[in-house]
C-alpha cells in the first residue's frame, strides 16, 4: 500500500466515527471533553455552530453517531452522545451574547418556505451575513414538525421556543400562520433566492376495507399528533391500535397512553427487529406497557353501524429468497381480529407539493419528487433550493440541518457571483496534545464504566401528564461519568516514519494490538498479516513509508482507544497525539474566498 | 514512566489459547522502564511464549535479581509466583525454589550486571548444576540504573554515550554457558520477536539448564553510534544461524519447508523443535563446534543468534540428585521424618 496521506481532510475525519457519521459533522469528542471540564456553554456553542438545535436534538436526534461510535466496537454500548448534547443545553449559562449579531443588510432577500429545522438552519447561516430572511409557515410559531409532531413529553415547548428564538433573534422575519400556497406568486415577489423546507407533510393512507365506513375512529398519525400538540385533541378511546413501526408510531402510542388509552397496542407488518423505529424509542414504548405485535398485516377495519370495533390482521412470516430479499408470506394461521375503539395509522409520510405550479421551472421525477442536486440542493430553477424532508423524503432533524447548511452555502455563493458547484474544502487544525513527557492535554485514562442510564420520571406520574417530560436528563455526576467514556477519537495517533527506530515499544504497549511492523503489501494481504484480526474493512489502515529495515508500520484504526500509550512509550517521538479539528464549510466561513463574498 | 494503567479493553477478535486465555491475560503491571527499552520487548516475548504454550500462570515462578532487567518480572505473568531477590542472587534463590518444588516452571530473569558481574559465580554454578530453568539475560552492555557505565558484557572498543572507549574485554555469557554445560543455549535480539518468542518457548519446554542471552538495546544510554548493542548495530551485524518453530502436540510439521533445510529436534517432553537452517554448516548439537563458530564470528564483529546448542536428552539437577518425583514441599511428615529406625538403618549402612 502507498503511505497514508494524513493531510487529506477526510482521513482523520473518518477516524472520528461519530463526527463522520453525523450529517452535520458535529465535533462530538470536542464537546464531550468540554462537558467533562464543566464548560457547558462552550460545549453548547460548538453544537450550536454545527447542528443549530442542541437542546432539541439532545432529546430527539436519531443519533447516527451512536451506532458509529468506536466504543460500541470495544464494549457493548456506545457513548450516550445524544444525551450528553442535552447536558450541554441543560447546564449552559445564558449564551445570547455569544450568538452572532445580525449583519449589516446586504440588500438581498431570501424567502424560506416552512418554519422547520431546514429553513431555520438556512436562516441561521444567512442572516448574520446580511441577508433578509423571511420564513413562512402555516403554524403560528416556528419549529415545523419539531413542534407539531414530536410529543411534548419528549420535547417541551420551552426548548423549541428557546432555540428557534435564537435564530429569529438574528433579525429573521417570521410570518406565522401564512402558508405558502403558490410558488408562482412567491417567485413574483422577486426574492433573490427561495428555499423550500416544507417537510413531508402528508401521512400515508391505509386503504383497506372499512377505512371509509369507520373513518371517525381512524386517524392519520402525524395529523393526529399535530392536533394533540395544538390542543385540538385531548382524548382517545380506551383500546387503541397503532399501525406502523416507525418513530411516529412510537410517538402515537405513547401519546395515546396519556390521553386515556389504557390498552394500547402497536401492530407491525415486519418482524420486531426490522422495525424502523429507533431501538430506544421501542424500549420507551414497551416500558409504558405497550405491547408490540409483529408479523401481522392489517386486512380490514371491522365496524358496526359506522363505529369501529376492531382491526383484522393476516398473520405472516418472513421468507428470504436467493438474493437475501425478504418476502412476507401468509403463515397459514387464521386471521386475528383485535378489538379496539380507535386506530392510529402511522405507516409512513409522503411529500406533497400541490402549491408548486407546473410552470415554475421546477421539474419533478417519476416519484413526484423535485429534482434536487444532492450537493448544492438547487432545483431545476436556479433560484429555488430544497432541503430537509422536502428534498429527499422523510429523514430526521439532523439531516434537515445538514441540508440547510449546504443550501445556505449555495445561496450565498450564488448571490456572491460564485459557482455553486465549487465547494470549498473544510479547514483542518491538527495540533500536538503533548504537555510533558507523559502528559497530555486530554484525559487519556480509559474509563471502564458501562453506559449510564438517563433518569426517567416515574411512570405513573409521567402517564398522567402529557406535557411532563419523561426523560429527566443526566445530572452532572452522571454526565461526567458518561463523558469519561468517550475515547477522544479526535486525538489522533500521528506517526513520523523518519523518527522511528523500530524498537517495538508501541506494539508491546498497545492494549488493542492495533500496531504491526511488517513487510508492505496490498491491502487485502496486509490485513491478513496484522497482529490482530482486521474484520472491518471500512476502517482504514494507516500505513507508513518504508522504515530502516524495509518494513512499514501498519495501524488498524478500527479499535484504537486513543489512549496515547504508543506515544508515551515511544522513545523518539515518532508517535504523537494530535488533536484534529475540522471546520465544515458553512456560508460565510473563512474558507470561502473573502474577496468575492457578498458585500 | 506512564501514569495510567494499561486499559483492560482488548481487541474483540483476540485469539484464545487452550486454556481460554488471550495473550493479554499473561500481562503484568505496566512497565516503568524508559520508553523504548528493549527489555519491554523481551517482556512481550515472554508473554507471547507463555500464551502460545498455554501455560497456567500459577505454575510459573519468575525470579530475578537487581537492575532494570530484574524489574521486568513485574510486567509479565501477573498471576504467577515471583521473587525479586538480592543483587546477583537470583540463581541461588531459583535453585532453592526448584529443589523445593520441581513441578513449577522456573523463569530466571537477569541482566548483564546481575549475571556477569556481581552474580557471575551464581550464574556459573546454577548452569553447571543443570538446574531445570529458563535463564534469560537481558543484555544491554551498560549499567542503565546508574546512568550508563560499561558493564562486563560491553565489547572492547565500543564507545559509551559520552564517547569513552571501553578498554576491558567482554564476557560472552553464551560462550561461558556452553563451556559450563548448559544443555540449551541461544542468543537473540529484543528487536526480533519472530526469533525470540519460539526460543523462549523451546527453552521453557527444555528439561535442564536453558540459557538465552538477549541483546536488548538501552535506549537511554547505549543506542548511539559506536555502541555494539544498539538497534542499528545489532541489525547490521546479526548473523542468525537458524530460525525455530516449536511444535507442541501432534500437529504435523508444515510442508512449506524446502527439503533438507529443516532439522527436527525432539525434546524430552515430546515437543519438537523445527530448525530452519540459515547457515547450512551449523550443527546445533556440536558443543565444541558452536564455541569455535561463536569466537570466529565474534572476532569479525558479528553477533551470532539463534538456537546455538541443544541437547534433547539432557538431564537436570533432580535427576543427578536422584530426588523423589513428588515435590519436596508436598511430602508429608511421615515421608520427611521416617523415624529413628530408618535413621539407624542409614547410619548402619555408612559404618
Amino acid at each position: 500500500m502507498k503511505p497514508t496521506d494524513i493531510s487529506a481532510p477526510d482521513y482523520f475525519h473518518k477516524v472520528v466515527d461519530c463526527q463522520w457519521a453525523c450529517p452535520a459533522h458535529t465535533p462530538v469528542p470536542e464537546y464531550i471533553r468540554l462537558i467533562a471540564e464543566g464548560r457547558y456553554s462552550d460545549a453548547y456553542m460548538i453544537n450550536w455552530q454545527s447542528n443549530v438545535f442542541p437542546g432539541i436534538l439532545g432529546r430527539t436526534c436519531d443519533r447516527p453517531c451512536e451506532p458509529a461510535c468506536r466504543r460500541g466496537r470495544v464494549e457493548e454500548t456506545p457513548v450516550a452522545i445524544c444525551r450528553l448534547k442535552r447536558v450541554a443545553a441543560d447546564f449552559k449559562d445564558d449564551i445570547k451574547h455569544r450568538l452572532p449579531k445580525p449583519g449589516p443588510k446586504n440588500g438581498k432577500r431570501i424567502a424560506l418556505v416552512g418554519g422547520g429545522p431546514a429553513s431555520l438552519a438556512v436562516a441561521r447561516d444567512l442572516a448574520p451575513l446580511g441577508y433578509h430572511c423571511t420564513v413562512f409557515d402555516g403554524d403560528p410559531k416556528a419549529g415545523g414538525m419539531m413542534r407539531s409532531q414530536i410529543p411534548k413529553f419528549r420535547l417541551p415547548d420551552s426548548v423549541i421556543d428557546e432555540e428557534t428564538g435564537y435564530i429569529l433573534g438574528l433579525g429573521v422575519e417570521f410570518k406565522g400562520g401564512q402558508r405558502v400556497d403558490s410558488l408562482k406568486q412567491l417567485l413574483a415577489e422577486n426574492y433573490d433566492a427561495i428555499f423550500v423546507g416544507s417537510g413531508a407533510p402528508r401521512g400515508r393512507e391505509l386503504d383497506i376495507p372499512g377505512r371509509k365506513e369507520a373513518a371517525a375512529n381512524i386517524h392519520i398519525g402525524i395529523e393526529w399528533l399535530a392536533n394533540v400538540s395544538f390542543g385540538h385533541v385531548d382524548k382517545i378511546g380506551r383500546r387503541v391500535i397503532v399501525l406502523g413501526g416507525g418513530n411516529t408510531a412510537m410517538d402515537c402510542c405513547r401519546t395515546a397512553r396519556r390521553l386515556g388509552g389504557e390498552m394500547v397496542k402497536v401492530v407491525v407488518r415486519s418482524g420486531f427487529e426490522e422495525m424502523k423505529a429507533s431501538p430506544w424509542e421501542k424500549e420507551d414504548a414497551i416500558h409504558e406497557d405497550i405491547p408490540i405485535l409483529n408479523y401481522m398485516v392489517p386486512v380490514s377495519f371491522k365496524h358496526v353501524a359506522g363505529k369501529l370495533i376492531g382491526v383484522t390482521f393476516q398473520k405472516v412470516r418472513a421468507e428470504y429468497d436467493d438474493k437475501g430479499r425478504r418476502n412476507l408470506v401468509p403463515s397459514g394461521e387464521p386471521d386475528e381480529t383485535i378489538p379496539c375503539d380507535d386506530v392510529l395509522v402511522a405507516v409512513g409520510q409522503e411529500n406533497a407539493f400541490p402549491w408548486i405550479e407546473a410552470d415554475c421551472g421546477i421539474e419533478f421525477d417519476k416519484w413526484h419528487m423535485p429534482k434536487v442536486d444532492p450537493k448544492t440542493f438547487v432545483s431545476t430553477n436556479p433560484k429555488v433550493f430544497f432541503g430537509g424532508d422536502a428534498a429527499f423524503g422523510p429523514k430526521n432533524i439532523i439531516w434537515a440541518v445538514a441540508h440547510g447548511h449546504d443550501a445556505a452555502l449555495s445561496i450565498h455563493k450564488m448571490l456572491s457571483g460564485e459557482d455553486i458547484n465549487e465547494r470549498p474544502l473544510p479547514e483542518v487544525h491538527v495540533s500536538s496534545q503533548k504537555m510533558g513527557i507523559h502528559e497530555w492535554s486530554y484525559d487519556n485514562d480509559i474509563s471502564a464504566d458501562k453506559r449510564f442510564k438517563v433518569p426517567h420520571r416515574d411512570k405513573v406520574v409521567a402517564l398522567k401528564d402529557i406535557r411532563a417530560e419523561v426523560e429527566l436528563g443526566y445530572d452532572l455526576k452522571l454526565a461526567l461519568g458518561e463523558a469519561q467514556r468517550c475515547l477522544n477519537c479526535d486525538v489522533q495517533t500521528v506517526f513520523a516514519a523518519p523518527l522511528c527506530i523500530e524498537c517495538d515499544a508501541c506494539v508491546d504497549i498497545c492494549p488493542m494490538d492495533c500496531i504491526s511492523f511488517t513487510e508492505n503489501g496490498e491491502e487485502d494481504d496486509l490485513r491478513q498479516r496484522l497482529k490482530a484480526p482486521s474484520p472491518h474493512h471500512d476502517q482504514a489502515l494507516y500505513v507508513s513509508g518504508d522504515l530502516k529495515t524495509g518494513r512499514v508500520m501498519v495501524k488498524d484504526e478500527d479499535v484504537c482507544l486513543h489512549c496515547g500509550l504508543c506515544a508515551e512509550r515511544c522513545p523518539t517521538g515518532a508517535w504523537d497525539m494530535q488533536k484534529y479539528l475540522i471546520d465544515m464549510v458553512q456560508a460565510g466561513s473563512t474558507c470561502q474566498s473573502k474577496a468575492r463574498s457578498a458585500a | 514512566m506512564t501514569y495510567i494503567a494499561k486499559p483492560k479493553f482488548h481487541h474483540p477478535g483476540l485469539k484464545k489459547n487452550e486454556l481460554g486465555y488471550t495473550h493479554r491475560d499473561y500481562e503484568g503491571k505496566i512497565s516503568t522502564l524508559c520508553a523504548g527499552c528493549g527489555h519491554d520487548s523481551i517482556t512481550a516475548s515472554i508473554i507471547e511464549a507463555c500464551y502460545e504454550l498455554s501455560i497456567e500462570p500459577h505454575r510459573v515462578a519468575k525470579i530475578s535479581g537487581i537492575g532494570c532487567s530484574s524489574k521486568t518480572p513485574d510486567y509479565f505473568l501477573g498471576n504467577s509466583h515471583g521473587f525479586n531477590s538480592v543483587h546477583g542472587r537470583m540463581p541461588s534463590v531459583l535453585t532453592g525454589a526448584n529443589l523445593a518444588n520441581r513441578d513449577l516452571i522456573y523463569l530466571g530473569v537477569s541482566g548483564d550486571g546481575d549475571s556477569a558481574s556481581i552474580g557471575f559465580g551464581q550464574f556459573a554454578h546454577s548452569i553447571r548444576r543443570a538446574v531445570n530453568m529458563t535463564y534469560i539475560v537481558e543484555n544491554n552492555g551498560v549499567y542503565g540504573l546508574t546512568k550508563g557505565q560499561f558493564s562486563a558484557t560491553a565489547d572492547r572498543g565500543s564507545k559509551s554515550k559520552k564517547g569513552v572507549t571501553n578498554t576491558d574485554n567482554a564476557i560472552d555469557l553464551v560462550a561461558i554457558a556452553l563451556q559450563l554445560g548448559a544443555t540449551f543455549v541461544a542468543r537473540s535480539f529484543s528487536g526480533d520477536k519472530t526469533q525470540l518468542v519460539p526460543l523462549i518457548a523451546a527453552a521453557i519446554r527444555h528439561k535442564g539448564a536453558s540459557f538465552i542471552d538477549v541483546i536488548s538495546p538501552c535506549i537511554a544510554f547505549n543506542n548511539h553510534a559506536g555502541s555494539t548493542k544498539s538497534f542499528d548495530y545489532v541489525r547490521e551485524h546479526n548473523d542468525a544461524v537458524n530460525r525455530l518453530d516449536v511444535l507442541v502436540g501432534r500437529e504435523p510439521i508444515s510442508v512449506d519447508y524446502a527439503p533438507g533445510t529443516v532439522q527436527v529436534v525432539e525434546q524430552h517432553d515430546g515437543s519438537r523443535l523445527a530448525l530452519r537452517k540459515l547457515d547450512a554448516d551449523y550443527d546445533p548439537h556440536d558443543r565444541l563446534g558452536a564455541q569455535t563458530f561463536l569466537q570466529k564470528h565474534a572476532a569479525k564483529g558479528q553477533i551470532v543468534t539463534g538456537l546455538l546448542y541443544v541437547d534433547p536428552d539432557a538431564e537436570d539437577l533432580h535427576t543427578h540428585l536422584d530426588t523423589v518425583e513428588t515435590p519436596l514441599n508436598t511430602l508429608d511428615e511421615q515421608a520427611l521424618c521416617p523415624g529413628s529406625a530408618v535413621l539407624d538403618k542409614i547410619n548402619a549402612s555408612l559404618r
